[in-house]
């Protein structure tokens, strides 16, 4: 697949397969297109080359510029917010899905623009799951959200993954979060580099250099 | 109560109240000024009734729907802001209208006749406020997660484009129906104000949307009762007592910190 926007090649003859179940995240420094990536995936903007799915998904996204700031002139309560989806959610259902992104059901009655970065973040990340989507796209889905947060976070998107058997797309820039969740790694350059992977085989300090064009030191974990 | 009272207060009573429902969708877009570029475009229509005689609103109708309808085929092409869009047609409207527009004549479009209003009209304003009202009603939630983020609107199944077009359609509707009550010149009133005034008041989006409702309705009722006692045209007093109901929600506006 290639992908040109104003007559620019963002991305190059890329060619990857994800399996079901599969958390794959996107990595690359600013500018490598790995939204452009996701969008693509999506299916808003043209390309050339083929996706192909086994069965149409039901998708989930949550999008990268999309924060508390957006929706302050908005008089939504989070209630209201999640009334927006199509078909509104059940109520329990809602609460069921705050309680597991660890918010508190009173927040159903706060107006959204007036949330913390870190619980609009949260909220939205229980707005995407609580339509069952089969495969989900998150663009940097931490933003925002305290370092013990992002954690949280990701291990459950991991759980619920594992649980649902959901195929996570996932662009991040938090090596530490690739490495413990993530099952497949895509990385992405300016110059049209990429690789694809398992964690372990990517996540080395050469191909880091490679990659960001700096010495990057990661050390594992464990 | 004389009957001519009557149709007058149904027409408005129906016209504001689903011109401040719909208004509470374009404020939200930040869209709530296109409705008066909109409304200029009536010029040339009613200078067209005026110099061949025929009744206003078939004059005002077509040149208003068709506007819309170029907003929405430019915005799809260019991807300028419609509201950049809208001044555009504003300018054509009011332009090609001074031309040859009998400004002698010309009162009725700049404030209104709606205390002229026949039976006849008045069931046209009443059935087609209530078709925008039903309108807007099915493309609401939609079209406020396309104000939110429009990507999310599309990954929920959203046609942008088809809503975008029965959107401005229904604006393009309301503001026409305007031209009755007030007239050219501050129909975007009616749509801006309430609005405005009902998003100082309230939190959620079913408040929002009540008292925007609400706030039409009683500027209207109050607006033609002033008017009628102290002998002034209609149409601007209605729109100077929703003015005056944004300025008393200023006072009373819920703090967001």
């Amino acid at each position: 697949m290639s992908v040109s926007l104003d007559g620019e090649k963002i991305l190059k003859n890329l060619s990857f397969q994800v399996a079901q179940g599969e958390i794959l995240t996107i990595l690359g420094p600013n500018g490598a297109g790995k939204s452009v990536l996701l969008r693509t995936l999506l299916g808003f903007l043209p390309y050339e080359g083929k996706i192909i799915w086994e069965q149409k998904p039901k998708i989930g996204y949550l999008p990268q510029g999309l924060n508390q700031l957006k929706v302050k002139d908005f008089p939504l309560t989070v209630q209201d917010f999640f009334a927006l989806k199509n078909p509104p959610p059940a109520n329990d259902e809602i609460i069921w899905f705050l309680h597991l992104v660890g918010l508190r059901e009173e927040i159903l009655h706060k107006t959204a623009g007036n949330l913390s970065g870190g619980q609009f973040q949260r909220m939205l990340v229980a707005w995407v799951l609580v339509s069952h989507p089969d495969v989900i796209f998150f663009d940097e889905p931490t933003t925002g959200i305290d370092i013990g947060g992002g954690e949280t976070i990701y291990s459950l998107l991991h759980t619920i993954c594992e649980k649902e058997n959901l195929t996570i797309f996932l662009v991040t820039h938090d090596l530490n979060i690739v490495y413990k969740h993530s099952t497949t790694v895509l990385c992405l350059n300016h110059k049209g580099y990429h690789c694809f992977g398992a964690p372990k085989e990517i996540l080395t300090p050469k191909m880091l250099e490679q990659l960001f064009g700096t010495e990057i030191k990661f050390y594992e974990h464990h | 109560m004389s009957y001519q009272l009557i149709l007058t207060l149904v027409s408005g009573i129906f016209i504001s109240g689903v011109a401040g429902y719909l208004g509470t969708l374009m404020l939200s877009r930040k869209m709530s000024v296109v409705a008066g570029p909109l409304s200029h475009l009536a010029f040339p229509g009613v200078a067209l009734a005026l110099i061949f005689g025929f009744d206003i609103s078939l004059g005002v109708f077509p040149f208003v729907v068709v506007g819309a309808i170029l907003i929405w085929l430019l915005e799809k092409r260019t991807k300028l802001p419609m509201e950049n869009l809208a001044a555009i047609i504003f300018a054509s409207g009011v332009g090609s209208a001074l031309l040859f527009l009998p400004i002698g004549k010309a009162e009725e479009a700049l404030v209104g006749s709606i205390t002229k209003i026949t039976p006849w009209e008045t069931i046209m304003v009443v059935a087609l406020s209530l078709l925008v009202f039903y309108a807007v009603q099915r493309l609401y939630r939609k079209m406020m997660l396309m104000n939110v983020y429009e990507d999310l609107a599309v990954i929920e199944g959203t046609n942008i484009n088809l809503y975008n077009l029965l959107y401005l359609l229904n604006i393009a509707i309301v503001v026409a129906l305007g031209v009755y009550l007030v007239g050219g010149l501050i129909t975007a009133a009616l749509i801006a104000v309430p609005a405005a005034t009902a998003k100082n008041i309230s939190k959620g989006l079913r408040s929002y949307k009540t008292w925007a409702i609400a706030l039409g309705v009683i500027s209207a009722i109050a607006g033609i009762f002033i008017a009628r006692f102290l002998n002034f045209p209609t149409g601007p007093i209605v729109v100077v007592s929703s003015a005056m109901l944004f300025l008393i929600s200023v006072i009373f506006r819920k703090k967001s910190f």
